[in-house]
């Protein structure tokens, strides 16, 4: 097996060859394509339109940390322009009412794990549909596409009776297990390694000697990197943003973020420039997690709606 | 008698060659290991998915069903077996025409002009633009917002008192606007928060589908002498179907589900003192974690998978029709 460190270099390359050719639409049109052909650069009335998009998408941000940085007074002496001094006050209080760090902490767990475990499970069984042969392979894939159509959040209460009688409720096996794997992601790698992965490299590695296994994690594996990537991002913002079930399963007082940003709204009286300053803190893991990979959220997005 | 060909394939006879022997044994059994290796490694690595699927999707989903003709508590389990009385109790509530009611309006509300204003966006980015990558991630910034924070974030924004739109309406010499209490109201709220949350990355699926559109298309059209709005109604919408379609799909899955948003858009989180934002989802908890009653919370649930289905069936018809009227003209 002397040669898989060359083969993991190769599959490496195979894969990025197949990435760098993988439906890029710009190649072979005239970069420089305005709207419906004409090579003009778009006016300034395109970019005070997109001004006005970004400004919609980023304001109730800002405005969260608006009133977020004031005290809960400030809103009925006037709509106040410019962040204020008490964002850290206001946080204390966040920290005060609800079990911020710990819901925070669970969240960081469940989302890892999910994404971790969805990586896994959907690359290798992305490779099986993609790269081996097996009886009935189109039909089961059809129907994982299927799944994907099936609204399986309204399976909740047999879902919690099952929890229950696993004794899972209020515990984070609860979250995490039923998303370890998705048929999007199964799909997803699927569509992915069809093209990026040749299979005369497969068949390469089972000459020397690889078993199905070794051929998935020396050869497999590395091809679907940069899909993996993708599909991680996804599945991490997707579990950290989740309320449903999270709020239906687990306790008050061992919730994930969003369960827990709602306790802040659940008091008699509500002091906005808390619960505001909550959400903008609820935010900025994924915000900065935004700012390091955003890119390739855009360019999932993008790639999976050609596929798709 | 030389043994120089140590791998005959047939087992040789009582011979002096101990080792070749055995290796011949060892052979054929790692050939015995690699051929079920081949053989079930394919089922072994899909099955994670159809394991999962079936425990926390399919069979849910069924028992769901089983749930439904049966008294059964959230505490005391599972009691007798009734029939369709938990049907016939949900179709007589008003709260649940209510809930239907509300669903559907926040629905059309959020899904129409969500999938309208992506394709405008999608057409701006779709643009020569300078810094592309930065306004593509622009519109994608909403995406990672928890609902939940969007729902906080607008519940205050649209405030009946001292909320920025009303100060704002106000400034336009218009009267306040009960957004909490007026229940059409409500649904514009609370379908302005799915929106702000969903257009941005659905502008980002029709931007890439307008990007696989061959470019002569757009030159044939130009030459017809067709202006940049109508290429857009009469090229570009009709060649996005099958995107239109799957969008239109996915957001019915989703919007008819909804609960994030309108359940934190008041404190008690029932859908208002009149249930005037209260969706089927919401009334499914109320009804199995409120009330306890696990029966009639399935009932919910079993009818709301058939209009999620009913809904899907007829979206997708009429989108393929809307679609098809844009390539015609």
């Amino acid at each position: 097996m002397s040669s898989i460190p060359m083969i993991r270099q190769t599959a490496g390359k195979g894969a990025a060859k197949a990435a760098a050719k993988r439906p890029n639409p710009r190649a072979g049109r005239p970069r420089n394509r305005g709207g419906a052909g004409d090579i003009r650069r778009p006016g300034p009335l395109t970019y005070g339109a997109l001004g006005a998009v970004l400004l919609a998408s980023l304001f109730p941000l800002y405005w969260s940390f608006l009133v977020g940085s004031h005290d809960s007074t400030a809103l009925s002496r006037g709509i106040p322009l410019l962040p204020g001094g008490n964002f850290l006050e206001n946080a204390a209080k966040v920290f005060d009412s609800i079990p911020f760090w710990k819901a925070m902490g669970n969240s960081i767990l469940v989302s890892t794990v999910t994404s971790a475990s969805v990586v896994i499970f959907s690359t290798l069984a992305g490779f099986a549909f993609a790269k081996l042969r097996f009886r009935g392979s189109k039909g089961l894939l059809v129907f994982v596409i299927a799944t994907m159509a099936v609204p399986t959040q309204l399976g909740v209460v047999p879902l919690f009776i099952v929890m229950a009688k696993l004794g899972w409720t209020g515990t984070l096996w609860a979250v995490i297990i039923p998303g370890i794997v998705t048929a999007f992601g199964v799909f997803w790698m699927t569509q992915y390694l069809r093209d990026a992965l040749p299979d005369e490299l497969i068949e390469a590695v089972r000459m020397d000697g690889a078993s199905m296994i070794q051929a998935f994690w020396y050869v497999g594996f590395p091809a679907a990197r940069p899909a993996a990537a993708m599909l991680a991002l996804f599945t991490f913002v997707a579990t950290w943003t989740n309320f449903f079930w999270p709020f239906i399963v687990l306790d008050p007082s061992n919730p994930t973020l969003p369960v827990a940003l709602q306790l802040l709204q659940a008091a008699h009286f509500v002091d906005y420039s808390v619960v505001l300053a909550g959400a903008v803190l609820a935010t900025i893991p994924l915000l900065l997690l935004f700012i390091a990979a955003g890119r390739q959220l855009v360019s999932g997005i993008m790639q999976g709606a050609v596929k798709g | 008698m030389s043994v120089t060909d140590r791998v005959r394939p047939q087992g040789q006879s009582i011979d002096e060659e101990k080792p070749g022997n055995r290796d011949v044994r060892r052979l054929a059994f790692s050939q015995q290991v690699s051929k079920w290796d081949v053989k079930l490694s394919p089922y072994l690595y899909i099955s994670p998915f159809f394991l999962l699927f079936a425990l926390t999707g399919l069979f849910p989903l069924l028992y769901t069903g089983w749930v439904s003709l049966h008294n059964w508590n959230l505490i005391g389990g599972q009691g007798k077996f009734i029939g369709f009385e938990n049907f016939g109790f949900v179709l007589g509530q008003p709260y649940f025409w209510n809930a239907v009611g509300n669903t559907l309006s926040i629905f059309l509300l959020s899904s129409v002009p969500q999938v309208v204003l992506a394709l405008l966006i999608a057409a701006v980015l779709d643009a020569n633009l300078r810094a592309k990558t930065f306004w593509r991630m622009g519109v994608l910034v909403p995406f990672v917002v928890a609902p939940v924070a969007v729902g906080l974030i607008f519940n205050n924004l649209f405030a009946d008192q001292f909320g920025l739109v009303n100060e704002f309406l106000g400034l336009l010499g218009l009267d306040p606007v009960r957004w909490h209490s007026d229940q059409f109201a409500s649904h514009v709220a609370i379908a302005t928060m799915v929106n702000f949350r969903w257009i941005g990355y659905n502008a980002l699926i029709f931007l890439a589908a307008m990007q696989a559109i061959p470019r002569d298309v757009f030159e044939a059209a130009t030459i017809d002498g067709a202006g940049r709005v109508r290429q857009f109604l009469s090229v570009t919408v009709p060649m996005l179907r099958p995107t239109v379609i799957f969008v239109a799909i996915t957001s019915t899955i989703g919007g008819l589900q909804i609960f994030d948003e309108p359940r934190v858009f008041d404190q008690s989180g029932l859908g208002g003192a009149d249930r005037q934002w209260q969706t089927l989802t919401m009334y499914i908890w109320e009804l199995g974690w409120g009330q306890r009653n696990f029966g009639r919370a399935s009932a919910v649930a079993w009818l709301l998978f058939l209009m999620i289905v009913l809904i899907a069936l007829v979206n997708f018809l009429l989108t393929r029709r809307i679609a098809n009227q844009g390539g015609r003209k």
